[in-house]
């Protein structure tokens, strides 16, 4: 899968960025895109199930990849307010299933990123064998 | 004759504005799309001079060195007009296919002069003649892309309005609600009715809820389903869901579709569950003696 | 244990409340904490969880209060997960979390009577 977002100079400045290699700052992650989205007028609604999405994906970050990064932005075209979460970790190789409802490789009830698609507007991914996984998710403002 | 972009047209224009206006409405008569019913002449006249007179303004500030591009800057005025004329037009009833043909009605007179102006230099006139039909033909796209944005709005204002409409949260007796529906229950009104329930179970304190379906038209997979998620996410929140106004064909329906309603209290209707709510927040109903 | 309040005992429950900075770390502690005092002390008829003050609950907390429901089932203790906002409600649905091993309630008070009443 290709990203539409591909390079930091494309999508402009970002908002923030903040490291993802404990539990602790999965929580903070969560609670500045909460914060970023009420900035912006957002919902209950919409900030609960974002910030949920968030949770998931950031989680897979520290869990999965062995920590990484963070960074919210705003998507110049279509206004919408993204997140990136990478690692460089060993990735995933089978998407496919790793996107399923109830496929796990790591212990959970594996629902964290088929949950974390449904629950954005947004939502792309790369990885691979060795590539580490980046994943990007998108919030209609 | 080297290759002047507007200009040409511009200078035609000018020469014979009323000329080309009378023709144009005299073309809109015979293609039958000036709607006298809708519109008076001079309404008709006094547009299409608007039109022309945009026109003229795009093709004098327009950069006649690049490429035509109908979106540019030169053209704001235009669109405009355009946009004003189709939103009138399309409020007293005249259909998108008039609009365009009332539009294209204008490559006539636009033509007829070309070929007088450039009768003998082949080259030129094709070329002033594909320029006008691309003109004309952004004008008529753009008065299509007006009249869908249109009626869009429209639609979504009526789509607002009906879901005002067709889900009010009633409260039936002290921390009891009831949420009539009625109607189709596509996903998005079922995730708006959801939300909403579910912040005035918070805003009321309510125990029990009463979806009553008694109005709405079928129930297959998917509706079922709305409902289903909807009793789940109220029994998250800590209140009870029951469903009323399952008809006898509705419950067929159900059992022959597979579906399950778990743990989900269902009623034939909503005397019943009422019957069944009261008791579970501390009340009873009783007969007055003799009456 | 940040993230989490202190854990009070009123009547025959045991009630915390979570709050909103909580970690995957704290909320395994809490398990486990909950699980060793349900054992311990006499009579704990209930584990009431306030998680009104939480934004989000995603699945990982989703299924750490479900085995927690289960833990304490098997200790003859009912859980209640209290004062679950709207929108947290909403998208646990979407996700497929229904918690069907706890029970709910509005608030602590409606889980202290439904306790009582059995």
């Amino acid at each position: 899968m290709r990203l539409h977002s591909s390079s930091v100079a494309e999508r402009g400045r970002d908002l923030l960025r903040l490291p993802l290699k404990t539990n602790r700052d999965v929580v903070a992650a969560r609670q500045a895109v909460a914060r970023e989205l009420k900035a912006r007028g957002a919902r209950p609604i919409r900030v609960t199930r974002f910030a949920t999405a968030v949770s998931e994906i950031a989680r897979n970050t520290v869990l999965h990849g062995g920590g990484g990064s963070f960074a919210v932005f705003l998507d110049p075209a279509s206004g919408y307010l993204m997140v990136e979460c990478r690692d460089a970790g060993e990735g995933i190789a089978d998407l496919d299933r790793a996107m399923t409802d109830g496929y796990s490789t790591g212990g959970s009830m594996g629902r964290g990123l088929g949950g974390a698609k449904r629950l954005a507007d947004r939502f792309e991914i790369e990885t691979g064998p060795g590539k580490g996984t980046r994943v990007i998710l998108g919030a209609r403002l | 004759m080297p290759n002047n972009g507007t200009a040409h047209i511009l200078t035609l224009l000018e020469a014979d504005f009323a000329g080309i206006v009378d023709e144009w409405v005299g073309a809109q008569i015979e293609e039958g799309v000036k709607r006298s019913d809708l519109f008076s002449d001079a309404e008709s006249r006094a547009q299409s001079t608007e039109l022309l007179k945009a026109l003229a303004k795009g093709m004098r500030a327009n950069d006649n060195t690049v490429e035509f591009d109908f979106s540019a800057d030169a053209w704001d005025d235009l669109r405009a007009v355009l946009a004003d004329i189709t939103r009138e037009r399309v409020n007293r009833g005249v259909t998108p296919t008039e609009m365009a043909t009332f539009m294209l009605a204008l490559k006539g007179p636009l033509f007829d002069r070309l070929r007088s102006s450039l009768g003998k230099d082949a080259e030129a006139l094709v070329e002033q003649i594909m320029l006008v039909s691309r003109l004309v033909d952004s004008f008529a796209i753009h008065t299509n892309e007006v009249f869908i944005a249109e009626r869009e709005q429209i639609i979504d204002r009526q789509r607002e309005e009906m879901m005002e409409l067709s889900t009010p949260v009633v409260e039936l007796w002290d921390r009891v609600l009831t949420l009539p529906l009625i109607g189709t229950l596509d996903s998005a009104r079922a995730q708006e009715v959801m939300e909403n329930l579910l912040e005035t179970i918070l805003q009321r304190q309510a125990e029990v809820v009463i979806v009553d379906i008694t109005g709405v038209g079928t129930v297959d997979t998917q509706v079922a389903q709305h409902l289903l998620r909807a009793a789940a996410a109220v029994r998250l929140m800590g209140a009870e869901c029951i469903i009323s106004g399952i008809s006898p064909m509705i419950a067929q329906t159900m059992v022959q579709l597979g579906i399950d309603v778990g743990s989900v209290s269902t009623r034939q209707n909503i005397r019943a569950a009422l019957a069944d709510a009261l008791p579970k927040v501390g009340y009873n109903i009783h007969r007055v003696k003799d009456s | 244990m940040s993230g989490v309040a202190a854990i009070n005992l009123v009547e025959n429950a045991l009630l915390v409340s979570i709050q909103d900075d909580v970690t995957d770390t704290d909320i395994i502690e809490l398990q486990d904490t909950l699980s060793q005092r349900i054992a311990l002390e006499e009579n704990i008829r209930g584990v009431v969880l306030d998680i009104s003050a939480l934004e989000i609950v995603d699945t990982f907390v989703g299924r750490v209060i479900a085995q927690l429901a289960g833990i304490a089932r098997l200790l003859d203790a009912q859980t209640f997960v209290v004062g679950m906002r709207p929108a947290v409600a909403v998208t646990l649905v979407e996700l497929g979390m229904y918690l069907p091993e706890s029970r709910t309630a509005l608030s602590l008070t409606h889980a202290l009577a439904q306790l009582k009443r059995g």
